[in-house]
């Protein structure tokens, strides 16, 4: 390769990499600036406005055809971008809850934004790779800066025992996927997504492909928190900083999704499978998980915790979407990850602003906040539009979200799974309802006293993010465009060809 | 077509109220505002009467302006319009409108704006749900009223009020959801069949799809279950007495006015043309069932002792006709049903707005404690009269009408069994005498019983500006019920005849659903623009 040709493609890789460098770079200025002056306001500023750019550069971006970047260990533009566009809005949706939040603690963790940033930028590698390394490179980025935050109050043993379960299993998951990934290359000789299908069809190891298959989907399932991998969710949901929580909720899973997706898509997918059914195995998790999640959701009475227990059922909706495997399912996915992560950003960003005592979320029953909605009706109404959309009334995001991953599986055959889908859905009527009856129906009489003597302030950038979340549910499934773009990064057929 | 985005204005225009009304400064500047507003709805959907052709009201008029929704690349589409069967239901929302903003006038004290809001965003779902002639955006506006009702119910409502809130929020959900599976799964069988493949939820496109016969028993089971939900069909009722029990007034002139149409109008429009050879296999199951609930829900009429769910219960019984009418399958008795959906609307809100008026004065439901109360309250006593035998079928009056064409119908339906049901839902017809004139005679006639009764004031103005259309309307639909019948006539006519030609259709093909599927896939791409004759309008 000659030297002048070589600077373009580097200009090009690092144009493509943007993100997930800029992130980094902030990351550790942020960390060293915190070194020298503990507490300095400027600091969630930087960390949130570095998201800002990286999030304006994604939105360009986000026209562009795909393509791969870094010896095609990367790729950038089409989907790469929207999954980047979910990831950074909630993480610059978290930094901005953030703050508030820990002045509610009364903790000043500057690295708290710095592991945000390293997380994020992790997560980006993640859900943009199109390698098998960089899905593991990415996936440690993002689960090592995790477990730090989870464990961020150092003072609360509730939080420390959570970041060790979350670690230990989160280890332990680990190793099965590594697994999975080193017998996918004994059997194909390949790194690559794409390149999967011929190394299976030259390979005389075919078993071993499926095994590392096999594996390879344990390690992504207990990422998303999928039934039967799920036991962690609850406990580390609840016992992490409540905006923190928020952000695992939505930003990990969006970026393990993705990398889900990535690899069905481009890889798995395309292989022709002989005997084994990687489909029907995903059906019955997706199944498993819808009704599982569902039924445990129904009867806690934590909000984190119900909150954690409903986001396990809609990782089932989007495994139903990915057990389709259609175009058009994926593009429904990749769509509901956008819904899901304006819904359930706004509602850890509701609950984490009715800590305002410093009284953790994790200690904090239901019934406590009777009434709270007359109190606060700005929280009571956006939390109404989160609760309403995770149910999936139209004419909210959640209902369009729902609509796009049952109808490909409609269309592919899936009828039951979508029927059992729907049925399930039922019972996150009772429950989320149940949130809004004790905001708005339950008498304040009945509540802790200490939500009727104290009026407390609600911070106006946290209330600024709920309402953006609101109004962007309010608006985006009836409007084409959304919807139309996903669907556009799916059917243009595969990015350009390797180097 | 000129005026052609009244119809949207009409729709949208109580949710732009409830925007702006966020904004206003105190509960009097709310009362009156709302008042605007749903008056304003309805001075502008008058023109839909006045403007609509009757001869052609089978097909779509005041079609407004359409464009995508969801995705460029589906074939979803904001289609309104109103034909023969829409109109008079949305006149009948669009006349209710200010009048529960008036009877929630002094009833709603607490956070009035919030309850103004809900029923504003509330009216709009339920005029949309009558012009939506894409079936996705039917269930969009189908959905969007359980939001505000849930509200509705949940905080202004009596002491039971969160169970029949979360009740009534889960029983339709259970319903709608497993229609939207069938919505989808038509859409795209239709979409496969006649447009080229791209999912399509376009009433029209739909009507002319003949659905396999295989494929037409569930889809019509799902599509039926979700609306005998909402009608509400025994045995699945028992959500509506305690929703309507545990709803403030307003909550409950809306619930039985519209809402309870929602699913009668779900059946005639959708399940009857969609899936008729299906439906026509189960007029009988479905017969018997409305049959059960009309002389059930009468029984059960007569064995209360709070007036709130004598009224109740009075509506499964009545809406027990309905569905009978409906699936009688004849001229008569589908627009006999039409005219009994006006009529249980304008005679069950009456009487759910004088029980509610009568509630206010003594902040009690119960029959006994009422008696005699003619001599204090003459006015009142003789708009509850009139609206009792309204509701009863004495001829002259509104109810009396729909009755009779529903039975005369369905005598004469010739499907087996039908004549046995008709005489037994016509017990229906004397137990309601029976329920509500004994109501009557407890609650109004004999001696007075009480002091609190006594000096109970009578109406005041603005009740009786609710009072005097409503009666105006029950002896207008009674004596003249001629204009009325005529909007539905062509529409009930086309149904009936779409019904005809498809079961005829579906009779010569070979019942093998697969293949006949095949072979409609197959005669569709050969005469590209498909649209089978005699459905499209």
């Amino acid at each position: 390769m000659e030297l002048s040709s070589a600077f373009d493609t580097i200009l090009v890789d690092l144009a493509g990499g943007a993100s997930i460098l800029w992130l980094s770079l902030i990351g550790i200025i942020v960390i060293v600036w915190d070194i020298f002056r503990n507490d300095a306001p400027a600091v969630p500023w930087i960390a949130g406005a570095s998201v800002v750019v990286a999030l304006g550069y994604e939105l360009y971006k986000v026209g562009d055809p795909s393509s791969t970047v870094f010896f095609s260990l990367i790729q950038t533009g089409g989907v790469a971008s929207f999954v980047n566009i979910v990831i950074l809005t909630s993480s610059f949706f978290s930094i901005v809850l953030s703050v508030p939040y820990l002045k509610g603690i009364q903790r000043s963790y500057g690295e708290i934004y710095a592991l945000i940033l390293f997380a994020t930028s992790g997560m980006v590698m993640l859900g943009t790779a199109n390698n098998m390394v960089t899905v593991f490179v990415g996936l440690e980025t993002m689960s090592i800066a995790l477990y730090i935050l989870t464990g961020i109050v150092r003072s609360d043993e509730g939080a420390l025992e959570s970041a060790l379960k979350y670690f230990l299993l989160g280890a332990f998951s680990t190793g099965f996927f590594l697994y999975g990934i080193a017998l996918i290359y004994g059997a194909t000789g390949t790194m690559y997504f794409t390149e999967m299908a011929i190394g299976y069809s030259a390979s005389e190891l075919r078993p071993l492909f499926w095994v590392g298959v096999a594996l390879f989907l344990v390690g992504f399932m207990f990422k998303v928190g999928a039934v039967p991998f799920h036991m962690w969710t609850p406990d580390v949901y609840q016992g992490a900083p409540t905006p923190l929580a928020g952000f695992m909720a939505t930003a990990s899973k969006t970026a393990a999704f993705a990398a889900l997706i990535l690899v069905l898509y481009h890889g798995i997918g395309t292989v022709q499978l002989g005997g084994a059914d990687w489909q029907l195995a995903l059906s019955l998790v997706a199944l498993v998980t819808v009704v599982v999640g569902n039924l445990l959701a129904l009867t806690q009475d934590n909000v984190k915790r119900m909150l954690a227990y409903s986001s396990i059922a809609h990782a089932g909706y989007v495994l139903i979407a990915l057990a389709a495997g259609t175009s058009a399912a994926y593009a429904g996915a990749v769509y509901y990850l956008l819904i899901y992560a304006l819904m359930n950003i706004g509602a850890f960003g509701a609950i984490s602003l009715l800590e305002w005592d410093g009284k953790e979320g994790r200690l904090q029953t239901l019934n406590s906040l009777a009434g709270i909605g007359f109190k606060k009706p700005l929280i009571g109404v956006t939390m109404g539009v989160f609760m309403f959309s995770l149910t999936g009334f139209p004419p909210l995001g959640g209902f369009f979200g729902k609509l796009a991953v049952f109808a490909p599986a409609i269309d592919a055959g899936l009828t039951w799974l979508a029927i059992v889908g729907v049925l399930a859905s039922v019972f996150s009527g009772y429950y989320y309802l149940r949130v809004l009856y004790v905001f708005w129906m339950k008498p304040a009489t009945e509540a802790d006293p200490s939500v009727q003597s104290s009026s407390f302030p609600v911070s106006r950038s946290s209330s600024f993010v709920l309402v953006i979340c609101a109004i962007l549910l309010l608006v985006i499934g009836l409007v084409p465009g959304v919807r139309d773009l996903t669907l556009s990064f799916f059917t243009q057929g595969v990015y350009t060809a390797l180097p | 077509m000129e005026l052609s985005n009244l119809l949207t204005a009409v729709i949208f225009l109580p949710l732009a109220g409830a925007l702006v009304m966020l904004f206003a400064p105190s509960d009097r500047s709310v009362r009156w505002f709302a008042l605007f507003v749903t008056f304003a709805a309805f001075l502008l959907s008058l023109p839909l009467w006045f403007g609509f052709d009757a001869a052609a009201a089978a097909e779509l008029q005041f079609q407004s302006v359409d464009f995508s929704l969801i995705s460029e690349s589906l074939d979803v589409r904001y289609l309104i319009g109103v034909d023969g069967f829409s109109l008079l239901l949305v006149l009948l929302t669009t006349f209710l409108g200010p009048i529960i903003v008036l009877c929630s006038w002094t009833y709603i004290t607490e956070n009035t704006k919030g309850y103004h809001v809900l029923l504003l965003i509330l009216q709009t779902g339920m005029t949309g749900v009558f012009c939506a002639f894409d079936v996705l955006l039917f269930y969009i506006f189908f959905e969007l009223t359980l939001i505000p009702m849930y509200f509705l119910i949940g905080i202004w409502g009596g002491e039971r009020r969160i169970y029949a809130a979360i009740k009534f929020v889960i029983y339709t959900m259970v319903g709608s959801l497993l229609m939207l599976v069938a919505i989808i799964y038509l859409g795209y069988a239709a979409g496969n069949a006649i447009n080229d493949g791209v999912f399509t939820t376009n009433y029209f496109k739909l009507l002319s799809f003949h659905v396999p016969l295989g494929m037409q028993t569930w889809l019509f089971v799902l599509f039926a279950f979700a609306f005998a939900i909402k009608v509400p069909i025994f045995p699945f009722h028992t959500w509506l007495p305690d929703a309507h029990v545990q709803a403030p007034t307003g909550g409950s002139v809306v619930l039985a006015g519209v809402l309870l149409k929602m699913g009668t109008y779900g059946l005639i429009r959708f399940c009857l043309p969609f899936f008729p050879s299906a439906s026509a296999e189960h007029t009988q199951l479905i017969g018997i069932l409305a049959v059960i609930g009309i002389v059930y829900g009468a029984l059960v009429s007569r064995a209360q002792s709070d007036a709130k769910k004598l009224v109740a219960y009075s509506s499964v019984s009545h809406l027990g006709f309905v569905v009978l009418g409906i699936f009688a399958l004849t001229l008569q008795s589908i627009q006999g049903a039409m005219i009994q959906m006006i009529n249980h609307g304008i005679s069950t809100g009456a009487l759910f707005l004088i029980v509610g008026m009568l509630y206010e004065r003594r902040h009690t439901r119960l029959m006994a404690d009422y008696g005699g109360i003619a001599k204090s309250v003459p006015v009142l006593t003789f708009f509850m009269v009139l609206t009792a035998l309204a509701s009863a079928g004495l001829p002259g009056l509104n109810g009396f009408v729909g009755e009779f064409l529903i039975l005369v119908g369905a005598f004469g339906s010739g499907i087996p069994g039908m004549q046995v049901l008709t005489i037994l839902a016509t017990t229906g017809v004397i137990l309601a005498a029976i329920y509500l004139l004994w109501m009557l005679s407890r609650m109004f006639f004999g001696p007075l019983t009480s002091d609190a009764n006594r000096n109970m004031p009578d109406l005041n103005g603005r009740e009786l500006v609710i009072m005097v259309p409503m009666a105006l309307l029950m002896i207008l639909l009674g004596l003249m019920p001629q204009p009325f019948l005529k909007v539905s006539e062509p529409a009930a006519e086309r149904l009936l005849e779409v019904i005809e030609e498809k079961r005829t259709i579906a009779e010569i093909d070979d019942p093998d659903s697969q293949r006949m599927f095949d072979l409609q896939r197959k005669m569709m791409q050969s005469t590209a623009p498909a649209t089978p004759s005699g459905s499209e309008p």
